[in-house]
């Protein structure tokens, strides 16, 4: 999704990007349940909005970091489903050739710097892509996806120091899920918000709803005028839950089901279906997106299987240029 | 650094420091590459706690030029944003000890990220630091972790051991396009060396042949090449030809140089400065025999730092780190003396 930040994009295109990404998702956890695709799973379901909103809000050439919960994050910055599944599939026309796998997705061609799988591992690569922006003189943003449990990490600090203290145009997206892996934000956090955190740097913070997808997008455009602008880093902190484990096979117990259940009802894509609704759009023009995401994603398994392995000659390709 | 206070022809010779050589190293390439930026702790106004950076902010501005916070891992970090967007960041770390407060973005990151992406990402990075003893500066501002970098799949390690190859190596390193730990050594920047003018690269993973003997090769990097060469000196009184190898670059090995020296002498003791247990004469005696083991004549020695945390006091460090007599020692045990 390429729309320019001045650009609000509609809500049935925002709401096809999170099916998108929910179906990708739902269908990759059948598929890691039946053994067809392996390794980690770490699911955004619940999540769609943030990184739908956030990422409708930048530019082709912005650019991105992401998380090991990164499958959402990749395909809102414009990677194809075919090229994201391939790779969970590990095949040689996964996006990273079979050799990242679930976490560490990565797509050069549209500003995906990388998902990593160390908590906070993105966000100083992400400050180093805005000094290279403020360098070259050119008006792109990075923008930092992670978790609240990653603002207990040093080098969250580190870099949103470094990039206030170089006014840097670089955007620190929380999605704050409550849930650092498996403890309550209340055992692992000093604060209640994420956000009060920038004080520590003089960055402005601000929360957003984060299962409100035309919300985070406002939020976020503002924040990229900002740093366009040459303003300086802020935090958004979208307020979000995710509706699976933290990953394939976690039991869950450190969580009361009245709580899934509770955010199951504000779940971002009834939220933006009931929008849609009352502001009168058809049921057959979301009837015609699911079944075009339907296709789109079937078609991306098909290919996914019928693509070769890497060749075993090329395990060491790759390591250096 | 007035290293150029007179005119001086191409490829003629001036003495300089191994920091002045350094320092001559980052000018030329920032004058012939706009895209190396440097980024580190008090490198700008200050110049580098070695001076290896003095001018170059003057000369170069703030758009080159970053004085950092105290953050190593946010330095590494955002050098590796830099690299992927088009740069090519030379990083100081002021001690190697420091690495591991960046460790997260050396080797997950860095380190990994052209294979992972499946060879979309380069980090063209080069993480300029120094090791080894100063001489009473401690445990944690001593020690010599070139086997850190060397084990990790991804990393190209280099380790000059004079002013020259300092200035040629790194000169290639900001041109290689990988991530290259660059191990400069505290105890050498200041002495001197003859280092040619003009655009003279010294290649990466070539070693270089200190000293042609017959009867034992020793191979040695960085300051350690010193103590060879010097238990050479003394041993060439008694009428022992040894012949020393300078690796200049501990990944990729040149292999090729160092096994037909072996296949020559017969006899190999490997000397440096990190400690001993799985440091990288573990891993060149361990080649060595796979691939000579039919041309030796007794076991490849190691002198090595022992392995107990560098020690402050004086006489008790002298004992932890490699000695010339030492070297001497083990040439003696491998010709049966």
């Amino acid at each position: 999704m390429t729309i320019a930040a001045d650009q609000e994009p509609d809500l049935v295109v925002l709401y096809r990007k999170m099916y998108q990404i929910r179906r990708v998702e739902e269908r990759l956890e059948e598929l890691f349940r039946a053994s067809e695709i392996y390794g980690s799973l770490h699911l955004c379901i619940g999540q769609e909005a943030t990184v739908t909103g956030a990422c409708a809000a930048l530019d082709r050439e912005d650019y991105i970091t992401a998380t090991y919960r990164g499958h959402g994050a990749t395909l809102a910055k414009g990677t194809s489903v075919q090229a994201v599944v391939a790779e969970l599939f590990g095949k040689e026309t996964g996006c990273c050739h079979g050799r990242g796998g679930s976490m560490l997705l990565t797509d050069l061609t549209v500003g995906n710097l990388g998902c990593s799988g160390i908590v906070a591992g993105g966000i100083p690569i992400a400050m180093g892509a805005a000094l290279s922006a403020r360098l070259s003189k050119n008006t792109r943003v990075a923008l930092t996806f992670f978790g609240e449990g990653a603002t207990n990490q040093g080098v969250f600090y580190e870099s949103l120091n470094m990039a206030a203290l170089w006014k840097l145009p670089c955007i620190f997206f929380c999605e704050n899920n409550l849930y650092a892996e498996m403890t309550h934000i209340s055992k692992e956090a000093s604060v209640q918000r994420m956000a009060d955190r920038g004080c520590a740097c003089s960055v402005p913070g601000i929360v957003v709803d984060g299962n409100d997808v035309q919300a985070v997008y406002r939020t976020t455009a503002q924040a990229v005028a900002r740093a366009r602008a040459g303003q300086g880093p802020m935090i958004i902190e979208a307020m979000t839950y995710r509706l699976t484990g933290h990953m394939f096979g976690d039991s869950q117990v450190y969580r009361p089901k009245e709580e899934v259940e509770s955010w199951r009802k504000r779940d971002p894509l009834l939220v933006a279906r009931r929008k849609l609704e009352d502001r009168g759009t058809k049921a057959e023009i979301i009837d015609r997106i699911h079944q075009e995401v339907e296709t789109e994603i079937e078609q991306a398994i098909a290919f996914a299987r019928q693509s070769p392995e890497p060749k075993a000659e090329e395990v060491s390709e790759y390591v250096y240029c | 650094m007035s290293t150029a206070s007179q005119p001086l022809t191409e490829g003629s010779e001036r003495i300089l420091t191994y920091a002045q050589a350094l320092n001559e190293a980052l000018r030329e390439e920032m004058a012939r590459d706009q895209s190396v930026v440097l980024l580190g702790e008090d490198i700008g106004e200050y110049g580098g706690i070695f001076t290896v950076t003095r001018g170059l902010l003057g000369e170069f501005g703030r758009e080159r030029v970053f004085d950092t916070p105290i953050s190593e891992g946010a330095i590494v970090g955002s050098a590796i944003g830099l690299a992927l967007t088009g740069y090519r960041p030379v990083v100081e770390i002021m001690f190697v000890d420091f690495v591991f407060v960046a460790s997260d973005q050396l080797f997950n990151h860095a380190a990994k990220a052209r294979y992972i992406s499946g060879g979309q990402r380069t980090v063209p990075l080069v993480v300029r630091t120094q090791q080894g003893s100063g001489g009473g500066k401690g445990a944690q501002h001593s020690q010599c972790l070139e086997a850190l970098f060397c084990h990790l799949p991804g990393w190209k390690v280099v380790a000059p051991s004079n002013a020259a190859d300092a200035k040629g190596l790194l000169k290639s390193a900001i041109r290689d396009g990988n991530p290259i730990a660059f191990l400069e050594h505290k105890a050498l920047y200041f002495q001197k060396w003859p280092v040619p003018t003009g655009n003279s690269t010294i290649p990466i993973g070539k070693a270089r042949v200190v000293r042609e003997g017959r009867d034992v090769t020793l191979i040695a990097y960085s300051k350690a090449v010193q103590l060879a060469a010097s238990a050479a000196e003394q041993l060439a009184e008694e009428g022992v030809m040894a012949e020393v190898i300078d690796l200049r670059t501990l990944k990729p090995l040149d292999l090729h140089t160092i096994l037909e020296s072996v296949a020559k002498t017969k006899r190999v003791v490997l000397i440096h400065e990190a400690h001993r247990f799985v440091g990288l004469g573990a891993e060149l005696a361990a080649t060595i025999q796979e691939k000579a083991f039919h041309y030796l004549k007794g076991p490849v020695q190691r002198i090595a730092a022992l392995d107990v945390p560098i020690p402050f006091n004086r006489t008790l460090e002298k004992i932890v780190l490699p000695s010339t007599g030492a070297i001497i020692s083990a040439v003696h045990s491998s010709l049966g003396r």
